[in-house]
């Protein structure tokens, strides 16, 4: 069981232009990858076309998950094949509470998986305390208000709820303060299982300290330009893309070039 | 993921009639006579006679409302304009018809029963089958019956508030009501008495072409407070029906009130209220008020500040789906100084429905300080229906505020793909953002009303 995706390309609807240009990408259950790349290269492109999101239109290529192809599939069909995306922007959304929706979401994603009331707030408690959330998060409207790092640490409680087979991480790291980004970690070790896998977007090595990744690939331009061990993200931090473009050949302009 | 609306074939889930002969009639159309039957089959003093003969001479010589909605197609010499199902009000649930049970048991009632009927009293076709007062509201002082009932054992209270706040000649259908009224609600709370459960009452229509005219009557004295909820569901039939009642609440120094409806009217209803209620000096009136259905909805519930103090509020949502024309809104008038009132209306219409918001406020020269404050917010869920907000804002001094804001906008495509990317269908991820959208609304309902709230927006999305 995994994730395949062959040759995919994909262009942004809304002015035509192509950004994913032929990703190939293949992460085996029970294993954790990261991407890395420069702004722009269409990371978050990637993991919203893997969701389905209808911003995106795939031009050519297949997505492949669990043997199943995705690139027709309605979003929430995908979510109940166990696809999450924990994003780089949640949405707010005014007047539905965080528990109501997550238990709504828990019942669409496992149907056959009756949860009692009682064990759902059993369960819930249980995750908000494993990552540090105060209770009344509970009974809050949906992000709304959440300051940068809580919205960060809610995708994650909703993840460690939904129990999703393949989550996608879209800079879950970003705005978490240093106490936060260690609870996130946990959160994703936590997770760590054999029908578990993971994609996580980052910039930064850091986090990668705490999750240490099977692979990491690094994006540019649209393309999977390498892939590597754990090693490879602390190299990139040191050096910087520019570098291991020029060392791989590449003739791609950076948005940093001169 | 443009939303699918036409998807789902929503028939009116309590569009079901029972087999009720009515006891007594007078038949189609209204004249002077009519009015009498009613008067006298009630047996009612003459004075009560005498008002109702008056407004039935306004009612002829008034027109129809020159706004809103068009009211063309509502026959109003089809309607009967009196019927009863029952000889007399029965005061134990053992005495209430079994077909009666029947049509609560389908709207789910039951449930609400157990807990909240012991002290509730149900409409049923023109008046009360039921009425049992819970002993401690007896015990309190407070008197809670249908107006006919009131009228008998109660006439000088009756006498002194009916018709004071609403006149007859303030519009046709009042002048109809107050000609032809019948059933309705009347509520006295003493001085200083807290009401401590809500009081409910189940309405329903049932007969085709009965005209509703019920005349409710609120009286809560100073210092007390009290809780109405009322909750309205009709049947579906052929022809029109109309449902024109008469609401007046007063709210004396001190005390609080607040007065929830819940209608939802089958499609073929025209429901053309007048609810205004009138708050003396530090006195609160909060109107909440949920319109659901029906074919045409007018009604602009208003408050008249007329204590240094007094505060007023109105909460709605209206729901529009085809073929529905809601036009709502509220009225606060402020007469004293350091007044205040608020008014949040939530919209949504679809299909083709249309919502118009038209409301006024009116700060007075003599209520210094005072603040008002509206906000009507809209979901319009496709292209072809439509909204309006038609506000009349009247300040006449320069020490007091007023805000009005407006928005409209559609169910957002962020916001469902967001539900939608943790496994929620298309139609939930919708259901859960227009649950959302009401929450300030049904966050203040009773929890059955709110249970069944979120049923029929389940059923209407
Ligand atoms: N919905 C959209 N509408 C218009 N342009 C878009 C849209 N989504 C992505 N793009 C463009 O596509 C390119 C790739 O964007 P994407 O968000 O995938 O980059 P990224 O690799 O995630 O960058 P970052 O590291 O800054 O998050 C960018 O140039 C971006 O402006
Ligand atoms: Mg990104």
């Amino acid at each position: 069981m995994s994730l395949v995706i062959n040759n995919l390309h994909v262009k942004i609807k809304e002015n035509n232009r192509e950004v994913l240009k032929g990703v190939n990408l293949n992460i085996p259950d029970g294993e954790i990858h990261a991407i890395m790349g420069p702004n722009g290269t269409g990371k978050s492109t990637l993991v919203q076309t893997l969701m389905g999101s209808n911003k995106y239109q795939i031009t050519d290529g297949e997505i492949i998950f669990n043997g199943t192809k995705l690139n027709n599939l309605a979003v929430d069909e995908r979510a109940r094949l166990g696809l999450f995306l924990g994003m780089q922007y949640p949405t707010e959304i005014t007047g539905v509470k965080n528990s109501d929706f997550i238990k709504a979401a828990m019942e669409a994603t496992h149907p056959n998986h009756h949860l009692t009331v009682l064990q759902f707030l059993q369960r819930f408690e249980h995750c908000m305390n494993f990552l540090d959330i105060d209770h009344h998060y509970a009974d809050r409207y949906l992000n709304e208000g959440f300051s940068g790092g809580e919205k960060k640490r809610n995708e994650i409680l909703q993840m460690m709820m939904l129990k999703p087979r393949l989550a996608m991480l879209d800079e879950i790291d970003s705005g978490l303060d240093i106490d936060a980004l260690k609870v996130v970690s946990n959160g994703i070790n936590h997770m760590r299982a054999k029908d578990f896998s993971a994609l996580i977007i980052t910039h930064y090595d850091r986090i990668l300290h705490y999750v240490t990744p099977d692979v990491v690939h690094v994006m540019m331009d649209g393309r999977v330009v390498t892939s590597g061990g754990p090693d490879l993200a602390s190299k990139l931090e040191k050096e910087g893309y520019a570098k291991l473009r020029d060392q791989l050949g590449l003739k791609i302009k950076l948005v940093d070039d001169e | 993921m443009k939303t699918d609306l036409n998807q789902i074939d929503q028939k009116y889930q309590y569009g079901f009639k029972d087999k009720i002969k009515p006891v007594y009639t007078t038949g189609a159309g209204l004249n002077e006579n009519v009015v009498r039957k009613i008067s006298a089959e009630k047996h009612e003093p003459q004075w009560m006679l005498a008002i109702r003969l008056r407004a039935f001479h306004i009612y002829q010589r008034m027109p129809m409302p020159n706004f809103g909605p068009d009211l063309s197609h509502l026959n109003l010499n089809k309607i009967h304009y009196f019927q009863r199902d029952s000889d007399h009000v029965s005061r134990s649930w053992d005495d209430v018809p079994d077909t009666i049970k029947n049509t609560f048991q389908k709207i789910g009632v039951p449930q609400a029963e157990r807990k909240y009927l012991a002290g509730a009293e149900a409409q049923y076709e023109s008046e009360a089958v039921y009425t049992n007062l819970k002993s401690d509201l007896k015990k309190m002082g407070i008197i809670f019956m249908d107006t006919d009932s009131a009228l008998k054992k109660h006439p000088d209270l009756v006498k002194q508030y009916f018709g004071k706040l609403v006149g007859a000649a303030t519009n046709k259908f009042t002048a109809l009501n107050t000609a032809v009224w019948s059933g309705g609600t009347f509520i006295y709370v003493p001085k200083g008495v807290h009401a401590t459960v809500p009081l409910q009452s189940f309405f329903r229509i049932n007969a085709g072409n009965t005209g509703q005219f019920e005349r409710t009557l609120i009286i809560v004295d100073e210092g007390a407070s009290i809780n109405y909820v009322e909750g309205c569901t009709a049947p579906t039939y052929s022809e029109d029906s109309l449902h024109a009642a008469v609401v007046e609440v007063f709210v004396k120094k001190d005390a609080f009130c607040r007065y929830t409806t819940i209608q939802n009217w089958s499609h073929n209803v025209y429901s053309l209220e007048t609810k205004r209620a009138v708050a003396d000096a530090h006195a609160r009136m909060e109107w909440i008020d949920g319109n659901l259905g029906s074919k045409i909805t007018m009604k602009y519930p208003s408050v008249d500040l007329n204590g240094p103090y007094a505060s007023g509020s109105m909460l709605s949502i209206a729901f529009a789906k085809h073929g529905v024309y809601q036009d709502t809104g509220a009225i606060m008038r402020h007469h004293a100084p350091y007044t205040s009132s608020n008014v949040i209306s939530k919209s949504i219409c679809k299909d083709g429905g249309v919502c118009n918001y038209r409301g006024k406020e009116k700060i007075e020269p003599n209520s210094k300080h005072s603040k008002s404050h509206v906000e009507c917010d809209t979901i319009i869920m496709d292209d072809q229906s439509t909204t309006d907000t038609i506000p009349a804002n009247i300040v006449r001094n320069g020490d007091s505020t007023m805000e009005h804001e407006a928005r409209v906008s559609k169910i957002s495509e962020n916001d469902l793909y967001y539900l939608m990317s943790r496994g929620l269908s298309e139609k939930q991820a919708t259901k859960m953002i227009i649950m959302g959208f009401i929450e300030p609304f049904s966050k203040q309902l009773p929890m059955e009303y709110a249970v069944e709230l979120n049923k029929l927006i389940d059923l209407q999305m």
